[in-house]
């Protein structure tokens, strides 16, 4: 038998309100809020954070945030971004956008606050397809994968290959930080079954915390998180884990690009 | 500044007509006939002349610098941008959006000729998408249209006013002809009033309840209620905002209805058939929303006959009707493709009025 174990700080984040969230089961949106709400107090940052949600699953973000919020239309998130940064620099300003919002429709926006290192933290939510319009192809859907839109399978002839974001923005010069880190819990064969880990939370974590860092230090951070959808991969929730582990790390692997401020290191 | 005289360009006027009203940020994107804004603000940028100026930057794309503006005005800050008509179609996103955030801020558009890239020439073919909202959904934006390199100057401190006391984005609608115009202006003094956003600006969440700036609403009722509030304020705007000029009005019979450039072009229509004898004047909508109706009604009732010219095919002139109602002669001169109206046009089309009525 399965059984998936995770250790939690108990007790209240302040950036989190009491509000039950939206997200489908498996789905790792709510393990973000999360992280970022924890991310958020223990740097002492919630009363100057603004968050800007973006059109796609994590919209509706101000009702589980206990900071300000800005709702931008769709992919443009990191031009209000911007744009309200350099009227208030002492802001922390901040956004969660998905493949479709930010790779898509967003990415001349999410390109140019990169190359101008605008101080802002862009986390991108990659699971590999439109989850709130309800599983279209995004850039990042797989080769083969199949989707609404790509109801026999992404085709590359037509559709081209996957959009790698991460290496995108680390392709030229500009943002401060740049990684891809995974929410997607792993599996390990134990003497008592199949157990899961939170290595990859873990490191998540420590990544949110960074990226937050870096845009206090003055840099534009990018964090790309491997995300499932096991409602609009249309798997059980299992083996979307499963999937996101085994095939979505090949394409998209898990590392450090850019870390100018040498964050990690600290 | 100083009260002083300078030689300047409308968009250049526009410009420092904007730092005068106290301008804390301009996000740009280059377009013919509207550059010499940005680029007039590119150049005070950092002289530090204006302390209130804090930032400029040319944006990737129309829509990253209206999204721009959008995010610097949730911070409470005075900004802008200016376009001209294509440009302005893709502005069209971000104004809907902020009329549903009731987010203040100054756009202009030099408007040019259209549609698609028509040509550099001045058009007042922006006026349906200025006065009816013209993004998506049901909204209005103030449109303040000036006729003068002066009001250029002028203007900016009228339309941030109105922005910032209604929460609503005003729009300052010039032409290719009023942008390009070089004149005398004045630059009255004047301190920029200072506005309170301390109860929705998105500043941090110290000691106070988030701030949610939002044009979501799911629950129906609520984006029912939100919206007809919205145009609860519109109708105080209506009843409170209008402005008009009227030109030797007292006793004329024939009225020529026409803003920016052509209301110009006009006057000199007026004064030459004045010196005649001609019992002539000059109706000139300033803000074409909230539109001057009431007044136009008023002089309908006075059994006067209008002409309305206009750089379009007949944009106002559907609201100018409107407001006169039907048993009232409108006749209308448009000129598009760049064309502007010669006096002698205007002056001939009048002499028909009574014969050539639509």
């Amino acid at each position: 038998m399965s059984q998936v174990t995770m250790k939690v700080k108990v007790g209240k984040l302040e950036s989190l309100t009491d509000n039950p969230t939206h997200y489908c089961a498996g789905c790792e949106h709510g393990t973000l809020t999360r992280l970022i709400a924890a991310a958020v107090d223990e740097l002492g940052l919630r009363e100057k954070t603004v968050m800007i949600d973006s059109v796609g699953c994590s919209v509706l973000a101000y009702n589980y945030l206990n900071f300000d919020h800005i709702v931008a239309a769709h992919g443009r998130a990191p031009a209000v971004a911007a744009g309200l940064k350099r009227v208030r620099p002492e802001l922390n300003v901040f956004t969660v956008q998905g493949d479709g919002d930010a790779v898509a429709i967003g990415l001349l926006e999410l390109i140019y606050a990169a190359k101008r290192n605008t101080p802002i933290t862009v986390f991108l939510v990659n699971n590999g397809i439109y989850g709130m319009t309800g599983g279209q192809m995004a850039p990042t859907t797989l080769t083969g994968q199949v989707t609404t839109t790509t109801p026999y399978g992404r085709d590359p002839a037509l559709t081209g290959t996957e959009l790698d974001a991460s290496k995108l923005l680390a392709s030229f010069d500009g943002a401060a930080y740049v990684k891809r880190a995974s929410l997607v819990v792993t599996e390990l064969a134990s003497p008592r079954g199949t157990v899961y880990t939170i290595k990859n939370l873990l490191d998540a974590k420590k990544t949110v915390e960074n990226a937050f860092k870096v845009q206090m230090l003055g840099g534009f951070a990018f964090v790309e998180l491997l995300s499932t959808c096991s409602i609009n991969w249309k798997m059980p929730v299992l083996d979307a884990k499963r999937f996101a582990n085994e095939y979505m790390v090949k394409k998209y692997p898990l590392g450090l690009y850019t870390d100018t401020f040498g964050v990690e290191k600290k | 500044m100083a009260k002083q005289r300078v030689y300047l360009k409308g968009n250049e006027a526009l410009a420092y007509g904007a730092l005068e009203a106290g301008l804390n940020a301009y996000f740009a994107y280059p377009i013919t006939p509207s550059s010499e804004i940005p680029e007039t603000l590119a150049k005070e940028f950092g002289t530090g002349r204006y302390p209130e100026y804090k930032f400029f930057l040319q944006a990737a794309s129309e829509l990253e610098a209206i999204n721009m503006v959008l995010g610097a005005a949730s911070g409470g800050a005075r900004a802008m941008t200016a376009t001209s008509s294509p440009g302005f179609s893709l502005k069209q996103e971000g104004l809907s959006y902020a009329a549903c955030m009731e987010l203040p801020f100054l756009i202009a558009d030099i408007c040019r000729a259209g549609p698609g890239l028509g040509n550099l020439g001045p058009e007042q073919s922006d006026y349906f998408q200025s006065t009816k909202g013209g993004g998506h959904g049901d909204y209005r934006l103030f449109v303040l249209a000036p006729a003068s390199v002066q009001e250029m100057a002028l203007f900016p401190r009228i339309a941030f006013d109105l922005a910032f006391k209604y929460r609503n984005p005003a729009l300052i609608l010039g032409d290719a002809f009023t942008g390009q115009l070089k004149e005398d202006v004045e630059f009255p003094e004047f301190t920029p009033p200072k506005y309170d956003v301390s109860s929705w600006a998105t500043t941090g969440a110290k000691g106070r309840a988030p701030h949610v700036l939002n044009s979501l609403e799911l629950d129906y009722q609520k984006h029912y209620k939100h919206i007809g509030r919205i145009f609860e304020k519109y109708k105080q705007a209506e009843a409170n905002e209008v402005r008009f000029e009227e030109y030797q009005m007292e006793d004329a019979e024939k009225v020529i209805v026409a803003f920016g450039i052509v209301a110009r072009i006009a006057k000199g229509v007026v004064n030459k058939l004045r010196s005649k004898g001609v019992k002539v004047g000059l109706f000139r909508p300033i803000t074409l929303w909230p539109f001057p109706k009431v007044a136009l009604k008023k002089l309908a009732s006075e059994g006067k006959q209008f002409l309305d010219v206009e750089l379009n095919t007949g944009q106002m002139l559907q609201d100018v009707k409107l407001a006169v109602g039907d048993s009232v002669t409108v006749d209308f001169l448009g000129k598009w493709g760049g064309i502007v109206p010669t006096e002698a046009e205007i002056e001939k089309k009048l002499h028909h009025l009574e014969v050539v009525a639509v």
